[in-house]
Order: structure tokens, then C-alpha cells, then sequence
């Protein structure tokens, strides 16, 4: 194998890389002049990189370092999204990092941030659990180090320190159920170790903890209590990577593991995910109604809606899997829209309370008109993205004969209606004396909200995106 | 481009329209024009199907377009009408045109208020041509969001509250339908959502019928207002603004009775007939219970919305009863109904705009002070409890008819219950309005008040006319009605 086939294959990781290693160059050669371009720098590598690397160029699978890295072309497609929603946080994170106590370290975030999407890339690469585990890992500990970036705000820090205690408790759970997996199969390779995984009781217990790992990482219930804490004291755009992009590559690569390794063990997968299912989206809605700071609203809300993905994952099929790979990818330009807009007010008025949003149309017309369209399209209503996606992902969980999750589901999406439509009451229909003032946000915020807002519109009604990612997914 | 696709084309045309006009009169150019030219395009739709028929082509649906969008799903943009789908359209354009007239005089938030009414527009129009059962499905949630904005920002009265209730109940109901339809799509086994293809192909288990029949027919049903589920109804009527509760009354909740129809019971005929006396039984609650209630009310915009509980409860009493002549009175009660609420509502808004009062104990003598409006008044009560003449008489006429044809006890029982309603709403529209109307006025303020202005006299007439039209000459739109309600009929008794 000489470099050329590496090259091949891994290209994205390649130049992803590049990209890490332009970034910290640039962080130590440019001075203080050099600085202040470092935001429209490091956009527009990243802007490249995705040019680069949307769309897969090989298209038949394949995997080198003797099954140690998988490449097909649906993973290809997943790191493109991953790297897409990378960029919306770089965009809409610079009204944050030009603060004076974040400006000197504008470097550490970019590279932090970019690491992280280098592990998650691995962990979606992997064919080998010691792979898998090294970019989850690689994935989580720069993250902490993301959640307490402010660290001089008592809630940052703190949140950091729950961030990295609870990964590391899933961590080692995880690594104690792949061990098992050793034990009784020999091998940790993926593709070997499918015909000896016959669902033995180690097995279950070995699938459980594995699972616990990435469940914390997609903060399902039961997994779920870091969650609203971390996202309230982590920087907002922090916030926005950590349920978006995080979150993404973590159900993707369950869904992947849960497919290719545990395919004998069907059954036993689809009863937990069914449990963690309706937990995930009642209990989660069910405190979401109660939430009066946006950004644990959101995370809560953020909680129910990997819920919804995991119904996805549950279908196991082909058409589950690309609903899946859609349904992140209208998820994340939803999301990343919202927290735009809470971004744009916290850092201009230094508000994240859902009654300081009272009266927004009033002040700030133009971002209560986004943010009602990302809750729109997070609720589910046409002809918002939003809607074709849980459309999707409905249907392909009922064509597995899961009727029933599916109406528990549906049930769920009226709950969730019911609290986002408090946002939209917020803004709209509440009256306020003193709402937030009038602001202009800076061009980089407007790039990354029309960017997101385009996303919503355009999603759902231009069936050619969903078809792309069905064309692939059957590869696998 | 096909017709059909211009419907919910004008009124995304007239968004963006609304969109980039400055001032209040660009806003009401833009909606004058727009909803003129929808009017005139539902004209002459029904005059291009008239003559199509007349051309003898017999196909169940006419000036069919369809485009694949979601292959994976097999889901399509697919377009036609039949007779049923072309009496709803013209009833919406209608209703679009004297409602934007009724909202004339509209202060707040001019421009937004009229972008959602669009919106809502583009979600009924869009229903109605659809064949699709995703397409229709999406339209219809389109049309249901809107009403959140509208009843919560210009609304009246407990308006929050309304609109959160309406929007829940209805999102609620919405829930039922798609799961209902991910059912009929994956039990039937077709290669499209396209239902006549579902239909034709009947295929459906009657085990699994029997789960998804009460699910999508509670799922519209909750739209068209069946006991038990219709109490957003009243309170969202009450509270939403005057356009919006025309609309709404007069066309939204039709998009229940026509899922009920074309969904439910042409999908699921075996379990409809099977199951169709627990619905019956409903309904007939629907339809005495509602006049009971509007009987006891003060407030006229909740005895016009309790009202419609009882004549949409006869819709959905009509389609049950599963003959041709009863299924043709249940369109016929859609339009008349659709109709004649919308000039109530118009009407209550234009005297609540003057008195500030909705409460009927406030009210009296109003024939002297603005006879207009108050002969108005009394024509549109009149159709409401069924003069002949109007179109309310041809309407309930027709549904008692068919469903006296029902030979058995049962359906007989239940038909002389729901035949009372119409004695009952006799008692709580003359009562109003020799309320309100006659007497002698006792408030001072009220004297000074004056009679309609040419805006709200050219949204009343149109509503007049087009009432009195469907009563004097019912016959071109009944037949044109029957023989669309025809196949689906025998397709649901074999």
C-alpha cells in the first residue's frame, strides 16, 4: 500500500489535517495584524476543504490499513455535512471570539474545533473498535476544553468539568463492554468479528455498555443529564457544535456499528433502542415545556430530537439510513439557525432568558423571522425542511412494523410543538415594555443565518439532496 | 404549466407581492388583484371542467399533472380535480375575495397579517387539487400553521389561549392523519401515494383497515369539528380576527369533511362500512349538541361557531350515510355552509368594529341604525335555518333526503334526531334576531354609529349572491357534484 491508495481513500481526513496544520501555523507566524484576518483565514480554508471533499470521489467501498480505516462513499457524505456544519459554528462564533478575553485565542479555537471534527471523522472511518475508540476520544477531550473556553466565567468552567467527567465515565464504560467483545470474539476488528457475535449474555451486557458510551455522546435518556448543564455554560457557539455536529457523527456512527457489527443481534439492539426511544423523546419534551433559558430549552429540545433520529437508526435499513443522513442535515442548518439568533442577541445585549425574547418582532424583525422559521422546521411544519425530514424518518421506522413507537413519536411532536410555539408566542404575541434593543449583527453572523435559512427553505422542497444521499446509501 | 398548479401559485405570487409593497394601498392592490384573479381562475375552472364533461370525459379525475419528487417514497406533485375538488375550490376563492374586503379596514400589521392569510390560502388551495397523499397531507399542515400567528397577534378576547388550543388540537388531529397515511401507503402496497391508485388497487387488509379508518377519520374529523373534538372551535372562532374566521369556518374546516371522504372512506371502505355507526353516533351528537349550545350563548361569534359545529357535524352525518344522494348534500352543505358562515362572520366582525361588543345582551335595535348590515344579518340567519330559496334549504334538503333512503332502523332513528337540529337552530337564529336587530336601540353610543361602507357592502353582496345563486339554481352544481360523488360511492359499497 503506498501513499496514492491512502490518498484515495482518506483524502478528507488528509486534508482536513492540512487544515489543522494551516490553522496553527498561521496562529503562530501571523502577528497581531495577521490576527484580525484569521477569521475570514480560516473560513475560507474551510470553505475549500468543502469544496474539496462534498462529494465523494471514489464509489465503491473499500479499506486500507488492513481494515483499520473504512471508506464508503455514504461516510463521505456524512463528513461533508459534519465539515458544512463545522463552518456555519466558525461563522457565527466571531461576533464571540473578537471579545477581548477570547481574542487572543481565537487559534486554539479553530484547531480545538477542527481536531474534534477530525475524530469524529475517524469514529465514522473506523473498521476497527481501537479506531472507533481513539476518535471518539479525540472527539471528547478537545470538547472540554471547547465547553470551558470561557474560562473565567464560573459557569463555563464548570460546565467543562461535568462535560469531561461524564465522557469519561462513558468513556471507560464503553471500553469495558468493547473488552468484553475481545473476550469473546478474539477480535476487534469489524469484519471478523461478525460471524462470532451470536448474542450471548456477555455480548448483551458488552452491546449495553457500548452503547451507554454513545448514548452519552448523543446525550439519550437515560444518558442525558450533562446535557442542559453543559449547554447552558458553554459558549453559545460551543453549544451549537456540541448539539449539532457532536451529535451527528455519534448517531451516525452507532448506526453504522449497530449495522455492520451487531447485525445478528438485531433484536436485542432494536428492544433497547425502543426503550431509550420513547425516553428520550417524553421525558425530554416533557422538561422542555419547562425551561425559561433558551439555550437549556434548546438542549432539551436538541435531546428529543436525537430521539427522533434514533428512529432511524431502528428502521437498520438502507432507507433508515439515508432519512438519517438527511434528517442531521436539516436538523443542523434548524439548530445552528437558532443558536444564531441567541449568539446574536446574547452577545449584543447579553440576554438568553425566553422573556427577554418578548416583543423581538418588534426590535429585531428580520432575526425573530429566522428564529421562527428554525423553530418552524425544527417542529416539523411544512414547507419547512423540518417537516420532510421527521416525515422520513417516520416512515422508514413504520415500514419496519414499528406502528406503535411511531405514534408514541407522533404524540411527541404536539408536546414539542406546544414549547416551541412558546418561543414563537415569545417573539410574536407577547407584548414587553423594555424588549432588546434594535442591533445590527455583524456580516459573518448574517452570512451563517441566510446560509442556515436557505437550508431550511430549499431542503425540503428540492428532492435532488435526498435522492444524492439515497443514491449512496445503499452502498453500504 | 397545468391550471390546477396556479391555485396555490397566485397566492405565493401575492406573498412576495405582499412582500416588497411599502404602504397600505400597494398592500391592498396586491391582495385585490390577486384574489380577483383567483376568483376569476376558479370561474373559469369550473366552466374548462363543465365543458370537459360535457366532451364526454368520464375519467374520476380531470386535468391530472403529476412529477415525481421523492423517489425513494414514491412521493409525488400530482394534480386533479373531480367535481367535488372544483365546488371546494370555487368556495375558497370566494371566500379569499370577500375576506380580504372584510379585513379592509385593518390597522397592525397590515402587511404580515395579509402574508399569512396567503399562506393559508396557498395550504387550501393546494389540499383541494392534490391527489397525492403526501402532497395533501403537506398543504394541509401549511393551512393549519398560519392560523397560530393570526388568532394570537390579531386576534380578540382570550387570543392566546384560542390559538394555542386550535393549533395543538388541530396538529393533534394532524398526527392521526399521517400516521394513517404511512398505513394506507405501506399496507396497500402501491408504487405512488397517488390515492386513486391506492384505491383502485384495494388492497388494504381488513384487519389493518379497521386500525387506520377511526384513526384518519378522527384525524379530519377533529378539522370538521366531531364531537368530542371540536372544542378549538368555538374558542378559536371567537378569537381570531374577521378574515380569519371566515376562512377558517368557511373553508378549513371543509378540509375535513373532504379528507373524511376522500381518504378515509374511499381508502378504507370495508372497515368505513363496518365501523361507520360509531361515527354516525358522533355526529349526530355533533349536530344537536352544537345547535343546543348556540342556543345558550351570548357572545355572536360563539353562537355562529357553535352553529357550525352542528351543520359541519351534518356534513360528516351526510358522507356516513353512504348513498349517492346524501354524499351530494354533504358537498352541498360544505359550499352553503361555507358560504353562509363566512357572511356571519364578515357581518359580526363589521358590527363588533362599530359596538365593540359581541355580547347580544348589549345589543338592540341595530335595523335602524345600520339597516344594511341587518338585513344582511337576517338573510344570512335565514339561510341558516334552511329557507328555501337559499342555500341552506337545498343542502340540508338533501342530506335528510338521502339519509332517510337508509333502509334501516338505525340509520332512520338517528336521522329523525338529527333532522331536530334544524327546528332548534330556527329557534336560536330568530331569537337573535329579533335580539339584536328589532327593538328599540337602548345604548345612546350606538345611535351614532353608521352603516356599512362600500368595502364591506362589496364583500357582503358576493357572499349574498353567490348563497342565493346556489339556492335558486341548484341543479348545474348538484349534478356536477353527484357525479363526482358517484364512484366514490360504489367504490365504497363494493
Amino acid at each position: 500500500m503506498d501513499f496514492s491508495t491512502i490518498l484515495t481513500y482518506m483524502y478528507t481526513e488528509i486534508a482536513l489535517v492540512g487544515v489543522i496544520i494551516a490553522a496553527l501555523l498561521y496562529d503562530l507566524i501571523a502577528g497581531a495584524r495577521g490576527r484580525k484576518y484569521f477569521h475570514g483565514v480560516i473560513c475560507t480554508l474551510m470553505l475549500l476543504f468543502i469544496a474539496g471533499t462534498v462529494w465523494p470521489y471514489q464509489q465503491e467501498n473499500a479499506s486500507i490499513f488492513g481494515g483499520m480505516f473504512v471508506y464508503a462513499p455514504i461516510y463521505s457524505i456524512v463528513k461533508s455535512v459534519l465539515a458544512i456544519g463545522t463552518l456555519l459554528v466558525f461563522l457565527l462564533s466571531d461576533s464571540w471570539l473578537r471579545k477581548p478575553d477570547t481574542e487572543f485565542k481565537r487559534g486554539e479555537f479553530y484547531v480545538l474545533t477542527l481536531s474534534t471534527l477530525l475524530g469524529m471523522d475517524f469514529m465514522v472511518s473506523a473498521g476497527h473498535f481501537m479506531m472507533f475508540f481513539i476518535g471518539l476520544e479525540l472527539a471528547s477531550v478537545p470538547m472540554s476544553c471547547l465547553v470551558a473556553f470561557d474560562k473565567y466565567k464560573h459557569n463555563s468552567a464548570e460546565a467543562g468539568a461535568k462535560y469531561i467527567l461524564s465522557a469519561l465515565f462513558a468513556s471507560g464504560l464503553m471500553l469495558y463492554g468493547i473488552s468484553f467483545f475481545y473476550g469473546t470474539t478474539g477480535t476487534l476488528y469489524f469484519e471478523d468479528m461478525v460471524p462470532m457475535i451470536n448474542g450471548s449474555a456477555l455480548q448483551i451486557l458488552a452491546m449495553v455498555f457500548f452503547f451507554t458510551g454513545l448514548g452519552f455522546k448523543i446525550s439519550l435518556v437515560p444518558f442525558h443529564l450533562w446535557t442542559a448543564d453543559t449547554y447552558e455554560g458553554a459558549p453559545t457557539p460551543v453549544t451549537s457544535y456540541l448539539s449539532v455536529v457532536s451529535k451527528a457523527a455519534a448517531a451516525f456512527a452507532l448506526m453504522v456499528v449497530l449495522i455492520k457489527v451487531f447485525a445478528p443481534m438485531v433484536e436485542y439492539w432494536q428492544t433497547l433502542l425502543y426503550i431509550v426511544i420513547v425516553l428520550s423523546i417524553t421525558v425530554a419534551n416533557l422538561f422542555a415545556i419547562r425551561q425559561k433559558n433558551l439555550k437549556r430549552f434548546l438542549a432539551f429540545s436538541s435531546i428529543s430530537q436525537a430521539g427522533y433520529i434514533m428512529l432511524a437508526v431502528i428502521s437498520g435499513t438502507p432507507y433508515g439510513m439515508t432519512s438519517l443522513v438527511y434528517y442531521v442535515l436539516v436538523y443542523m442548518v434548524a439548530n445552528l439557525a437558532a443558536f444564531g439568533v441567541i449568539t446574536a442577541v446574547e452577545q449584543n445585549s447579553g440576554k438568553v432568558n425566553m422573556e427577554d425574547y418578548n416583543g423581538l418582532y418588534k426590535t429585531n424583525p428580520k432575526l425573530a423571522i429566522v428564529m421562527m422559521l428554525a423553530i418552524f422546521s425544527l417542529a416539523g411544519i411544512p414547507p419547512f425542511a423540518g417537516f420532510f425530514s421527521k416525515f422520513f424518518i417516520f416512515a422508514a421506522a413504520f415500514e419496519q412494523g414499528f406502528h406503535v413507537l411511531v405514534f408514541i413519536a407522533l404524540l411527541n411532536t404536539i408536546i414539542s410543538l406546544y414549547y416551541y410555539m412558546l418561543v414563537v408566542k415569545a417573539m410574536f404575541i407577547t407584548p414587553n415594555d423594555s424588549p432588546i434593543a434594535t442591533f445590527r449583527s455583524d456580516n459573518s453572523t448574517r452570512l451563517s443565518l441566510l446560509l442556515c435559512l436557505a437550508g431550511i427553505l430549499i431542503l425540503g422542497l428540492a428532492s435532488s439532496v435526498f435522492d444524492g444521499i439515497n443514491l449512496y446509501a445503499f452502498g453500504m | 404549466m397545468n391550471i390546477l398548479s396556479l391555485f396555490p401559485a397566485v397566492p405565493l405570487l401575492m406573498m412576495l407581492g405582499l412582500w416588497i409593497s411599502r404602504n397600505t394601498k400597494q398592500i391592498h392592490a396586491v391582495m385585490v388583484a390577486g384574489s380577483s384573479v383567483l376568483l376569476g381562475l376558479a370561474v373559469a375552472l369550473v366552466f374548462i371542467f363543465l365543458g370537459m364533461r360535457a366532451d364526454g370525459q368520464t375519467a374520476e379525475m380531470l386535468l391530472t399533472d403529476s412529477f415525481m419528487w421523492y423517489r425513494p417514497l414514491n412521493i409525488e406533485y400530482a394534480v386533479g380535480v373531480d367535481g367535488i375538488s372544483v365546488a371546494m375550490i370555487l368556495l375558497s376563492a370566494i371566500i379569499v375575495f370577500t375576506g380580504t374586503f372584510a379585513s379592509w379596514k385593518m390597522k397592525d400589521g397590515v402587511k404580515e397579517f395579509f402574508m399569512w392569510f396567503c399562506l393559508l390560502s396557498v395550504g387550501v388551495f393546494g389540499f383541494f387539487i392534490s391527489v397525492d397523499l403526501f402532497t395533501m397531507f403537506m398543504f394541509y399542515e401549511v393551512a393549519l400553521i398560519p392560523m397560530y400567528l393570526l388568532i394570537g397577534v390579531w386576534g380578540t378576547g382570550r387570543k392566546e389561549y384560542s390559538a394555542m388550543k386550535l393549533t395543538l388540537m388541530l396538529m393533534g388531529g394532524s398526527a392521526l392523519i399521517l400516521i394513517g397515511i404511512l398505513g394506507i401507503y405501506f399496507g396497500s402496497g402501491a408504487t405512488t401515494m397517488n390515492l386513486n391508485e391506492i384505491a383502485a388497487l384495494h388492497n388494504i387488509p381488513v384487519e389493518m383497515q379497521r386500525i387506520w379508518f377511526p384513526i384518519v377519520f378522527i384525524g379530519f374529523g377533529v378539522l370538521g369539528a366531531l364531537f368530542p373534538f371540536h372544542t378549538w372551535s368555538p374558542d378559536g372562532h371567537a378569537s381570531a380576527p374577521t378574515a380569519v374566521s371566515m376562512l377558517h369556518a368557511g373553508v378549513l374546516m371543509k378540509l375535513g369533511g373532504y379528507g373524511c371522504f376522500r381518504i378515509a372512506m374511499y381508502l378504507l371502505p370495508e372497515a368505513a362500512q363496518e365501523l361507520s355507526w360509531i361515527f354516525i353516533i358522533l355526529t349526530t351528537i355533533s349536530v344537536v349538541y352544537g345547535a343546543f349550545s348556540a342556543c345558550v350563548q351570548t357572545d355572536l361569534k360563539y353562537i355562529n361557531a357553535y352553529s357550525s359545529v352542528s351543520h359541519c357535524g351534518l356534513v360528516l352525518f351526510a358522507i356516513l350515510m353512504m348513498n349517492t344522494t346524501a354524499a351530494t348534500g354533504a358537498v352541498l352543505q360544505m359550499l352553503s355552509h361555507g358560504l353562509m358562515t363566512a357572511l356571519f362572520f364578515a357581518l359580526i366582525g363589521m358590527i363588533y368594529g362599530r359596538t365593540h361588543t359581541r355580547d347580544i345582551r348589549e345589543l338592540n335595535g341595530l335595523m335602524k341604525i345600520m339597516p344594511f348590515l341587518s338585513v344582511c344579518y337576517v338573510i344570512a340567519g335565514l339561510a341558516n335555518l334552511g329557507l328555501p330559496g337559499l342555500s341552506g334549504f337545498v343542502a340540508e334538503m338533501t342530506i335528510f333526503n338521502g339519509a332517510f333512503m337508509v333502509n334501516d332502523t338505525f340509520h332512520r332513528v338517528v336521522t329523525i334526531i338529527a333532522c331536530t337540529s334544524i327546528v332548534i337552530t330556527a329557534v336560536y337564529i330568530l331569537r337573535l334576531v329579533g335580539k339584536i336587530l328589532y327593538g328599540t336601540c337602548t345604548n345612546p353610543e350606538h345611535l351614532k354609529l353608521t352603516d356599512a361602507t362600500w368595502d364591506e357592502r362589496l364583500a357582503v353582496i358576493v357572499l349574498i349572491v353567490a348563497i342565493a345563486g346556489l339556492g335558486l339554481s341548484p341543479l348545474w352544481m348538484s349534478d356536477m357534484i353527484s357525479e363526482s360523488v358517484l364512484p366514490i360511492i360504489s367504490h365504497i359499497l363494493n
